[in-house]
């Protein structure tokens, strides 16, 4: 077995459960203060955070919920610290109110959402992707967040890196979209050693001076963060202020920015922040996917090609901000996008809304909820609707 | 043969997941070969369903469910009423024959092992009775190595368990070597 530790990597080959793999890549990016209340099919990241991150000179917090964990890494993050919760979507819920605050104060964390069958409860054990649009639009106002889907264990731990590092960069809340499927898989992992890894920590605010005299906030290119702790006073409220962060509720045009540069600071970066794999050059039809659910669509395009269909595959990496742009420009060049989803069809609408102008769009749901497709099923679905 | 399907299945407490993660974890780390695990289990702490679906590959897997087994381990009579339909008719079928008395109808490969009888009455480690059949399976089918799995047993087990279960994991191997012969 090739496997070494430097520093805080477990670099090597290894054969590694998702929700593991995830946890690693989380101690490989530097996180230092984890919060969670344990949630299957979360658990296992919140239990070997536990274990390992004190050995690492970390913290681990368990919190008596998830409203506490979330509350909890906003203020570490707010001392410096590259921060971490995981849940399911019963833990996503309950944080929603403060995942509005932590993007009203432009917090950076990771939250990993390893989504489990549902509305409520449901069933713990089971991966659904139910909470792909919840992420985005949970939170009450008008926001935006980022937001990354795995495909299997080896990118938990990429994307869990790449979390870390978006949020740090930008000052943003960023979900890992994980399931219950995913988080549960073993599967081939290879983890690099750390002086392949590329990480990213955000900028700090040194300016002296109050916070009249610096622009700590609201600012699109991305104000340094004034973090607790190291001499300087800032003001942090997730009611409308200003760039200062001091409150505001009379100035309309403060309150236009209090929406829009937070907004604007992920759009302005779009190119750097959106992912997706494509393959459909010369292909008539394409299998639309994200998460586990875009294996079986190379699967069945696979099986597709074999039987001389022209099918490709296009799969979100990044799923917020939407891949609008991506989207419309697959739509000008091929006659139809088939939307595969572990759902009733979450991110349908907002695929057909970009694509319906110049090609046709369907759903296809998998035969069971909670099981991913069956690549022979969709290969004979698609053949009845090309029929 | 590029990619494998196996099912290991039994009831909870009978080691039929650890069974799976030690022939996943032997393929990818020993074999240098690409494996992904997939399990399923009732809440029942003992004595309920427990499946793990185990696919090796001389290539990354591309679509990490099994849907039609190459192989089916099963360690009791649940998993055949549960999983045999959709093994492949081709497809070989290990058997643990002290908890599932009478042969499977309609397969043609079928291996017997009296696994729980060995582990409790000759090893005197009911536990073992998962890596007895571990070794059978890498007897009869060799999707992984020999070495590669004895190696993640003695990785795996707890400390000073290794003699036994690699001696469980011998017996496994020679009474599906003599079957197939």
């Amino acid at each position: 077995m090739s496997s070494k530790t430097t520093g805080n990597v477990m670099a090597g080959t290894h054969f590694l459960m998702g929700n593991i793999a995830c946890a690693e890549g989380a101690i490989a990016a530097g996180c230092n203060f984890a919060a969670g209340y344990p949630i299957t099919p979360a658990t296992e990241i919140i239990n070997h955070l536990a274990k390992k991150l004190p050995l690492h000179g970390g913290i681990f917090l368990q919190t008596e919920d998830e409203i506490s964990a979330i509350s909890s890494i906003v203020g570490a993050s707010w001392s410096g610290c590259k921060v971490l919760t995981a849940t399911s979507g019963p833990g996503i819920s309950l944080m929603q109110e403060n995942i509005g605050f932590a993007v009203a104060t432009e917090t950076p964390l990771v939250i990993i959402d390893v989504q489990r069958l549902g509305p409520s409860t449901g069933v713990p054990s089971i991966g659904l992707a139910g909470d792909i649009v919840q992420v985005a639009r949970g939170s009450h106002g008008d926001y935006q967040i980022i937001a990354l889907c795995p495909d299997g264990p080896q990118e938990m731990f990429d994307l869990t890196v790449r979390a870390f590092n978006l949020s740090e960069k930008y000052r943003v809340p960023v979900f890992l979209m994980a399931e219950g499927f995913i988080g549960h898989m073993r599967e081939r992992v290879v983890i690099p050693d750390a002086s392949e890894l590329s990480l990213v920590a955000r900028t700090i605010q040194r300016g002296a001076g109050g916070p009249m005299q610096r622009q700590d906030f609201l600012d699109a290119a991305v104000a340094p963060m004034p973090v607790f702790g190291n001499g300087l006073k800032s003001h942090v409220t997730s009611s409308c202020h200003d760039e200062h962060g001091m409150r505001n509720l009379s100035d309309p045009e403060i309150m236009h920015k209090f929406i829009t540069k937070p907004i604007e600071k992920i759009m302005r970066h779009r190119d750097d922040i959106i992912q997706v794999e494509k393959n459909y050059k010369d292909c008539d039809i394409v299998l639309v996917a994200y998460g586990s659910v875009s294996r079986s669509a190379k699967a069945a395009a696979e099986l597709a090609r074999a039987d001389g269909l022209k099918v490709g595959i296009f799969r979100f990496i990044t799923c917020w901000p939407f891949p609008g742009e991506e989207i419309r420009e697959m739509a000008e060049s091929v006659k139809h996008m088939i939307v595969l989803e572990n759902n009733c069809g979450q991110l349908f609408p907002y695929i057909k809304a970009e694509a319906a102008h110049a090609c046709r769009v369907d759903f296809i749901g998998p035969q069971t909820l909670g099981q991913i497709h069956d690549p022979e099923y969709v290969l004979s679905r698609l053949k009845e609707m090309v029929r | 043969m590029s990619r494998v399907e196996v099912t290991i299945a039994g009831l909870g407490g009978q080691g039929s997941i650890t069974a799976g993660v030690m022939l996943g974890e032997a393929a990818v780390t020993y074999d240098n070969k690409y494996a992904a695990l997939t399990q399923a289990y009732s809440s029942e702490q003992r004595g309920g369903f427990a499946a793990t679906w185990v696919i090796v590959s001389t290539e990354p897997v591309l679509f990490p469910r099994v849907t039609h087994p190459d192989i089916l381990v099963a360690q009791a009579r649940d998993s055949i009423t549960r999983f045999a339909n959709v093994l492949k008719p081709t497809g070989l079928h290990i058997i643990d024959c002290d908890m599932i008395p009478e042969t499977p109808e309609g397969f043609a490969n079928v291996i017997k092992v009296p696994a729980t009888s060995i582990s409790r009455n000759q090893l005197q480690a009911p536990v073992t009775a998962n890596v007895i059949m571990l070794g059978a399976l890498c007897a009869a089918s060799g999707v992984v190595g020999r070495k590669a799995l004895e190696q993640v047993i003695v990785k795996s087990v707890p400390k000073g368990k290794d003699a036994v279960n690699l001696q469980a994991f011998d017996i496994g191997f020679k009474i599906a070597s003599e079957q197939i012969k």
